[in-house]
């Protein structure tokens, strides 16, 4: 059994969240609560010492990049919502926000869901090298194409496209249903650590 | 010492050495490229020396493995001339290259890797803004989309509980369309909501959109005339760690027992979380969201999912709004572009390569 307080205290508190698999108790609360607070006061001090401190005070204290001080005005404003007549000023940092999200996602959304993947999915010679990897092709082709018709939204689903549109949710759940065992995979694995750390690290039972 | 001799007489230099600026890119970097030593495969490397206009005479600034036949020189000054040389490396043995062209590096203002980026936005952009143009003038259809046919009924269902609405707008910031996508779904909620006189509750994970969120909700209560019923601590932040936003949201599941959650937006690991403890409390949930792997775990766990685009649809849905609805036709007939695209691209490279060649 472990001496290290720390490992006391971390195993106590997996424990208290553990807790909540019964029901909600005070003892869930209690770290539930310790756990928003300690993210964001960690959340300050990280924003504080990584980011304002070296990106604005510390340039703009010795004098260099002094255009950040509009940038950091513009900031600030978020905090006006505090003050019920200049409120209406949070809408201008909100705007450069929302703008910027939009410029920077639809490139990216373009190239990586739209390019990327269309170039993946056209038939080419090198397809066709064995029968594997062709009839694999000319199903991801289909799949492909059927799953984007199950999207169309503004045209009624009849005729052939009907048929197309079923096509294509089974390619969706049988993508789905392959994610679902690879991610349960992944979550069991999250599950073996923290029990590894109650049994080895903390009680000494395991080796 | 023989082998020495032998070596420097065996040991041949690149040939062809030739400098330019690094395409596509802010500036600072020249790229050199050389024809590889027909000594190659005894070699150690290349050693690449270099000299500025400023500098009378070459330094090393790299070194690349046999085989190799380019280098990135990334600390560059733009504008100034630099000359560079390549050596042919064996243990100690170097032999150099005939010195290359002057080169400079600059910026570009255009990324031409990125054309087709730009004429996609430009095609899409020209077919939504067509039938945003069209929907003014008449009314476009849109296929019934079931979990959100289900919206009504949950906010119904909410205000005959007298139990809050619960609405979890994902784990992602602005920048990310589902961000945007939920947005304008909890936009549509909120107008119900408002109408119900039912509570309303939205716990946020990011700073940005906690505020973007508030502002919204506040615009929705206004919007249909009741500004009054707006309660400012209805949208809050929690924290931005992601299982910490889940152990508090869960917590909040199970001691407001809301009668309907919204999962709308990007989740991660936390999504089944939350849909598992949601599903507990007896509420009817909804989720939406583009994260495939996260998909399976709201399908299995809520009463309706909207899948992938189905989020991005949901606002136009709800509203009927003539801008949301045209942009929704303008979208699917983008799709239609990149089915055909995808249908003639790989039937004339078949042909292309079956038959012609």
């Amino acid at each position: 059994m472990s001496t290290d307080i720390w490992v006391w205290i971390a195993a106590i508190l997996t424990l208290g969240i553990f807790s909540f698999l019964y029901k909600d108790n005070p003892f869930y609360r209690f770290c539930e609560h310790l756990f928003v607070g300690i993210t964001n006061g960690y959340a300050i001090t990280f924003y504080w010492h990584r980011i304002l401190v070296p990106s604005l005070i510390k340039p703009v204290s010795q004098g260099e990049k002094l255009y950040l001080l509009i940038f950091a005005f513009i900031g600030a404003l978020y905090f006006t919502r505090f003050i019920p007549r200049l409120s209406w000023l949070v809408r201008i940092p909100i705007a450069f926000v929302l703008g910027y999200g939009a410029g920077a996602a639809i490139p990216r959304t373009i190239e990586t869901s739209i390019i990327e993947q269309a170039k993946a999915t056209i038939l080419q010679r090198s397809n066709f090298l064995n029968l594997f990897d062709a009839i694999s092709s000319i199903i991801i082709f289909f799949g492909v194409i059927a799953t984007i018709i199950y999207f169309f939204f503004s045209t009624e689903r009849k005729g052939i496209l009907k048929h197309l549109a079923y096509s294509g949710i089974i390619f969706i759940m049988l993508g789905f249903g392959a994610s679902f065992g690879y991610t349960v995979m992944a979550r069991i694995s999250l599950l073996i650590g923290r029990l590894t750390f109650l049994l080895r690290d903390w009680l000494g039972i395991i080796k | 010492m023989f082998l020495f001799f032998l070596f420097t007489f065996v040991i041949e230099p690149p040939k062809n050495v030739k400098a330019f600026d690094n395409p596509n890119d802010g500036g600072n970097k020249i790229l050199i490229t050389w024809e590889i030593s027909p000594s190659d495969s005894i070699l150690d490397g290349y050693e690449i020396l270099r000299r500025s206009e400023k500098e009378e005479c070459f330094y090393k600034i790299g070194f690349v493995g046999q085989g190799r036949n380019s280098f990135l020189d990334e600390k560059t000054e733009d504008k100034i001339n630099y000359y560079y040389q390549v050596a042919s490396v064996k243990d100690t043995i170097k032999v150099l290259s005939a010195i290359s062209n002057p080169a400079q590096s600059y910026p570009q203002w255009f990324h031409r890797g990125k054309l087709i980026i730009l004429l996609t936005f430009f095609v899409f952009g020209f077919l939504i803004l067509y039938f945003i143009k069209r929907a003014r003038k008449i009314e476009l259809f849109i296929r019934r989309i079931a979990g959100l046919s289900a919206v009504e009924e949950a906010v119904g269902r909410a205000t005959e509980m007298g139990k809050p609405v619960l609405f979890v707008p994902g784990l992602t910031g602005m920048s990310d369309v589902a961000t945007i996508a939920a947005l304008n779904i909890l936009s549509e909620v909120a107008k119900k909501i408002a109408q119900y006189d039912v509570k309303l509750i939205v716990p946020n994970n990011d700073p940005i959109v906690y505020t973007v969120a508030r502002e919204i909700v506040k615009e929705a209560y206004t919007s249909v005339g009741r500004p009054d019923a707006f309660n400012p601590d209805s949208v809050f932040y929690l924290t931005d760690s992601q299982f910490a936003y889940a152990a508090g949201v869960d917590g909040i599941m199970v001691r407001e027992k809301p009668a309907t959650n919204f999962f709308c937006g990007y989740f991660y690991a936390e999504s089944l979380i939350l849909a598992e403890t949601g599903a507990q409390t007896g509420a009817i949930q909804i989720a939406a969201t583009d994260s495939i792997t996260q998909l399976p775990f709201f399908i299995v766990a809520c009463d309706y999912t909207l899948i992938g685009e189905e989020l991005y649809a949901a606002s136009a849905y709800l509203s009927k709004e003539p801008i949301l609805l045209g942009s929704l036709k303008g979208q699917d007939y983008g799709k239609l572009l990149i089915i055909i695209a995808l249908i003639l691209l790989s039937v004339s490279s078949l042909i292309f390569n079956f038959i012609i060649k």
